[in-house]
């Protein structure tokens, strides 16, 4: 019966889409309506052949739903190479201009590609490793499979489906000029139900569970999800020109607009790229340490302080503008003040290896989740240092912030999605072992090496650019041009470009060492022995 | 008073005191009494139960 509304709806949404194609205004809505109607009209015809078939059962799964994060770990190795390949890219274009080709003017320049190269790391990799790990993660802690059956999958096919509206809105020019927030209106409204979708699927798992306590990973799920939601509408409220095109005008304007875009901007780095991966770090390391984490308290404590303190941070990055200076002020004091919650959270990490230290030496997946922990340190240091006003004047607009911003992404978020990954793709797969950890190492020490060079040559840059900006003579004049800044970047930028080499060649690494795991490596030896009656 | 001046208000005086009262509460009820027993049952969590999901029978809820 569900098969004939599904089969209303998607013949609906099949025929507006090919209206829509029809009366489009510009190319990127003509080519998204055109993905919507091969996409609807796609699963129209396979809706369309299961319906009524004698001889499928409904069978009742008892097991815990794997197969959904198996294709979310596949996504994210997958969208993690395309970003850190755009990204490298993009670094050339800077450092040699006359890599935005003439031919490809309009559509592989550096402000279309980079866009989609930091919506392909945070939403696409970063995204794709939330939802396959938190979905991992919250049935094992819960004890139960994941509530909603196939919604799981609408999830995970639904967020992909943003994200290839997303990438290709952004090549072909469709975007509302928000930081992390590019999307036109509808794309908007479809990852809202997606989300809302999660949502459901994540609290409907954790509302059965069949452990008493929530695990505090779940805690951080939890929030990431919610906050994302609500950052996400409140961020995008906007009105379509028209219902056949992709431009749209926003309800806020002026300084309103900006410090809501930093409210956004600044908590999807918080509850996206924090609270999210700091459930995976409250998982996966305990799991492959193989003791609790350190302190469970300090793990409460951690999640409380950084919900309360995260969400005021945004205005730091408005300072000398039109917002007021006691809003900049304040984002700038609960900057300071979350060093201490994201440090607490850092120590807890490195600590649940207290007594079992020795396996950093055998053991380069906890290397990596380590060294992601270290690196969530120092830019959680570094980031309330750069958010105080008179160092702002010194950092603001400079490389330095890039920098910043990717030894966090690089080394934090990166690292520890590498090291959940290596983590699950055994499991998942039912392997023994990964197929080579001589490999892991090669993709440790790249990864490093290249986060590195890259942070390094972004410190120097950007102090220095600061500093030339700065630069009065006697007579008060200004020293040097804008160019003067961008010609004496050029040898740092060819570093950071290398840098990026560096990471990249590494996750190539990663993607052929998890495809060997699933091909070659030796099945898990299956228990024949009677299970222990609990 | 206009909107501006009434939701100011409101955040400076009372929302203030519900975050920040919520905030203490919160971190003293990390240390009630029974608490660390609790806690190192709920970390020791992510060991049960990697394979399979507990079964009615069990007692999972502990």
């Amino acid at each position: 019966m569900i098969n004939y509304l599904k089969l209303a709806v998607l013949g609906v949404v099949t025929l507006f889409a090919a209206i829509a194609a029809n009366y489009a205004r510009d190319l990127a809505y003509m080519v998204h309506a055109i993905i919507i109607m091969i996409v609807a009209g796609g699963l129209f015809l396979w809706t369309l052949r299961n319906t009524d078939e004698p001889g499928k059962k409904l069978v009742v799964e008892t097991g815990y739903m794997d197969e959904v994060v198996r294709y979310g770990v596949i996504a994210t190795a997958f969208w993690g190479v395309v970003g850190f390949l755009a990204g490298t890219f993009i670094a050339f274009q800077l450092a040699f201009p006359a890599l935005n080709f003439d031919w490809a003017e309009g559509y592989a320049n550096f402000g279309r590609l980079r866009p989609l190269h930091t919506s392909a790391v945070i939403f696409a990799f970063g995204g794709n490793a939330l939802i396959a790990t938190s979905f991992y993660i919250v049935q094992r802690t819960s004890a139960t499979r994941l509530f909603g059956g196939n919604a799981a999958w609408f999830v995970f096919w639904g967020y992909n489906l943003f994200i290839i509206l997303a990438a290709t809105g952004y090549l072909l020019g469709a975007t509302q000029s928000k930081e992390y927030a590019e999307p036109e209106w509808y794309v908007d409204w479809w990852l809202t139900i997606v989300w809302v979708v999660y949502l459901i699927v994540f609290l409907g798992t954790i509302f059965k569970r069949k452990e008493k306590h929530i695990y505090v990973a779940n805690w951080f799920f939890l929030s990431f999800i919610v906050t994302v939601a609500m950052l996400h509408v409140v961020n995008n409220l906007s009105i379509p020109v028209s219902i056949w095109g992709s431009k749209s005008v926003q309800l806020f304007s002026g300084v309103q607009d900006a410090m809501t875009q930093w409210w956004y901007g600044h908590n999807a780095v918080g509850f996206f790229l924090t609270a999210g991966f700091l459930g995976m770090m409250y998982y996966f390391i305990p799991k492959q340490a193989e003791r609790p984490v350190y302190s469970y308290k300090l793990s409460i404590i951690h999640f409380w302080a950084l919900i309360f303190l995260y969400i005021w941070a945004g205005p730091h990055h408005l300072h000398y503008t039109a917002l007021p200076d006691w809003a900049s002020t304040l984002g700038m004091v609960f900057s300071i003040i979350l060093w201490m919650p994201s440090w607490g959270g850092m120590i807890n990490g490195l600590m649940t290896l207290s007594g079992a230290w020795d396996k950093l030496r055998t053991d380069p997946v906890i290397r990596m989740m380590v060294i992601s922990v270290g690196f969530y340190g120092m830019s959680t240091f570094e980031g309330p240092m750069m958010s105080i006003r008179a160092v702002n004047s010194l950092s603001h607009y400079t490389d330095w912030t890039i920098g910043h911003v990717h030894s966090g992404a690089l080394g934090w978020n990166g690292m520890i999605t590498f090291g959940a990954l290596y983590f699950l793709v055994p499991k998942l797969w039912n392997k023994e072992r990964l197929y080579s950890l001589t490999l892991v190492s090669w993709h440790f020490w790249l990864a490093t090496i290249g986060i590195i060079l890259y942070a390094a040559s972004m410190w120097v840059t950007g102090i220095m650019e600061g500093l030339m900006w700065r630069e009065v003579d006697a007579n008060g004049f200004l020293v040097n041009s804008f160019a003067d800044t961008v010609g004496a970047k050029f040898p740092m930028y060819v570093a950071r470009g290398l840098g990026g080499v560096m990471f990249l060649t590494g996750a190539i690494i990663m993607c052929y060492n998890l495809w060997m795991t699933v091909a070659k490596a030796p099945a898990k030896a299956e228990a024949t022995a009677a299970v222990p009656a609990e | 008073m206009d909107m501006y001046t009434i939701t100011r208000i409101f955040a400076d005086s009372w929302m203030l005191a519900f975050l920040f009262g919520f905030f203490v509460a919160a971190i003293l009820w990390v240390f009630r009494p029974g608490s660390s027993k609790e806690y190192r049952n709920t970390a020791e969590s992510i060991f049960r139960h990697e394979d399979r999901p507990a079964t009615d029978h069990e007692e999972a809820r502990t």
